[in-house]
């Protein structure tokens, strides 16, 4: 669910920070439109920006050049009242979940509200909804040192949710969990983002991640955007070194791009861990393929990962590996 | 003199006159301490008002206050004492020395029980649209309160120890029956009672507000 209303943008956005050290250049040159109801991915090494730039974006960090426009309004014309008010119209959740260890479950998510001078009885209404939403309505009395990661992200999620904001910001939500509980996180964001329409900026260094929910991708390296756009787009054609990198992992940079034959991606999804799908393309289409880089692995007994092939100069056999990688629908992707 | 009815007598009033001089003394230096901890906390220079000049003035003026040594204070702050209580004996003499003394004390302790508070937490309600006042009352302070109640425990029992030495200057409580008895007059036994109520009401002071403080402890269950 998106459509082309850009809800934030940012311009020439940049954020140096004076230290006593000297000066640390975070960010520099930041221009991105995030399109209402979209989820936009922002990924980068650890040290490459992302985390200020996500919070620039609800002036927890302020800028110091250029600047961060929420709904049309420039977030640097606006007094500190209008800054909190903004504010509450973004959600963020973080790593590290940051709940507040001495209020149950149900104080937790009620907390925005009373922030916000909500009524007490209205604030209980909807902090219990929202805890039914992330399936914790059973635990609204429970305290946080009594939940896991995965449940503590969740209630998170709630509470980010409380004031119905219009943007829910996550910085590195689902690092600190196991893989099977960042895929319930997730799809737990997808879920919302689909059923509530809230616009989501998953701050990440994860490629995985932004290939299971993200529409759109920046790429972030050394302060600034290396290379922007949809997902399916940058994953195709990663341009950047940075961008190829993230998107292949570090194995994928001694392969050689440079041919002429065409070259495809194949995503493995773990699906189809259990099928030799080379040994049958090969058979199938009885012409051989150069595997040019493979990199999978096993998460929760399941084969996830990807391959490059490079297909044969002869059209019709590239065809037919193509049209038995659709048969069998296993993603793929042309890379150049 | 043995332990007769009339010393019974004196332990009780003694042991009143003490809990009056720490409990009278500890409620006011929160009153000022909790404030000031929380200006520390907030001012520094990862708070959320950083204040370098705020922040050192009230650490110097702290620090001053915490360098010398209470028998001394006692006797240093005797004119403020009589224009403030309107004598300069007896209990209520001994209130605004351990005022002094406990107050900028009682600040430090605040304050690195408030520095406990994850800036996460801190951050997360800065994302929600909290007000510096708010993030004080809603979040720095009741999330820091089991490490507040540990903190009195410590700064109560201070006061109790500090208002033992007030026998000096002619103060009364189970500290001045100490010295009086005891150390001039020789009286050991009676010495060794007082000492010993002392020691319970350490006990006591220490117990409830510990107890008070795990049980209040959201964290761990």
């Amino acid at each position: 669910m998106s459509d082309n209303n850009i809800i934030i943008s940012l311009k020439r956005m940049g954020k140096t920070f004076y230290t006593s050290a000297g000066d640390v250049v975070a960010l520099e040159d930041i221009n991105l439109d995030i399109r209402e109801h979209s989820i936009q991915g922002i990924i980068g090494l650890s040290g490459a920006g992302k985390s200020t730039l996500v919070r620039c974006i609800n002036y927890l960090e302020i800028p110091t050049s250029g600047q961060v426009i929420f709904e049309g309004r420039s977030m640097g014309d606006m007094d500190a009242k209008s800054v909190r008010e903004s504010r509450r119209k973004m959600g963020m959740i973080f790593q590290q979940f940051n709940l507040l260890d001495q209020r149950n479950l149900l104080r937790n998510v009620t907390f925005p509200l009373e922030i916000a001078g909500a009524d007490k009885k209205e604030a209980k209404r909807r902090a219990k909804e929202l805890l039914k939403l992330v399936e914790l309505d059973d635990r609204a009395n429970s305290y946080p040192s009594q939940l896991s990661g995965g449940q503590k992200q969740r209630v998170a999620i709630a509470r980010a949710l409380a004031t119905n904001p219009k943007v829910l910001l996550c910085d590195e939500a689902t690092s600190a969990l196991d893989p099977k509980t960042t895929g319930q996180i997730l799809e737990l964001l997808k879920k919302i983002n689909k059923e509530l329409g809230v616009t989501i900026i998953v701050i990440t260094h994860e490629m995985a991640v932004i290939e299971a929910i993200c529409d759109d991708v920046a790429v972030i390296d050394n302060s600034h955007i290396a290379e922007s756009g949809p997902v399916s787009q940058i994953f195709a054609n990663p341009r950047t070194e940075i961008g190829r990198r993230l998107i292949l992992g570090d194995g994928a940079k001694n392969v050689d791009f440079s041919g002429d034959n065409k070259k495809i991606r194949i995503v493995f999804d773990g699906r189809k861990a259990s099928e030799p799908i080379i040994s049958d393309l090969v058979l199938t289409s009885k012409t051989p393929v150069n595997i040019l880089f493979a990199n999978t692995k096993e998460v929760e007994g399941k084969a996830v990962g990807q391959m490059i092939i490079e297909l044969p100069e002869n059209k019709d056999d590239a065809d037919k590996i193509v049209n038995y990688l659709i048969s069998k629908e296993i993603k793929y992707e042309e890379v150049r | 003199m043995g332990i007769d009815a009339q010393s019974i007598t004196m332990f009780l009033a003694e042991t009143w006159a003490t809990i009056y001089m720490t409990l009278i003394s500890a409620v006011i230096s929160y009153a000022i301490g909790i404030p000031l901890g929380v200006i520390l906390v907030v001012t520094d220079k990862d708070g959320i008002a950083p204040n370098k000049m705020i922040h050192s003035i009230l650490g110097v003026i702290i620090n001053i206050f915490r360098s010398i040594p209470f028998l001394i204070l006692l006797v240093m702050v005797l004119p403020i004492t009589k224009i403030l209580v309107g004598t300069t004996l007896g209990a209520r003499a001994v209130i605004p020395p351990l005022i002094f003394a406990s107050a900028p004390y009682i600040g430090r302790m605040v304050e690195s029980s408030l520095k406990e508070v994850p800036g996460g937490v801190i951050e997360a309600a800065k994302s929600m649209g909290a007000s510096n006042w708010q993030i004080i009352y809603k979040v720095l302070i009741p999330e820091a309160r089991p490490s507040l109640y540990v903190g009195a425990a410590i700064s109560i029992t201070t006061i109790l120890s500090y208002s033992a030495m007030a026998g000096f200057v002619g103060g009364n409580g189970l500290g001045a029956i100490a010295l009086n008895y005891g150390y001039y007059r020789y009286q050991y036994d009676i010495m060794i009672v007082a000492v010993v109520i002392l020691v319970v009401l350490v006990q006591i002071i220490q117990e409830s507000w510990m107890g008070l403080s795990r049980k209040t402890d959201k964290r761990v269950r």
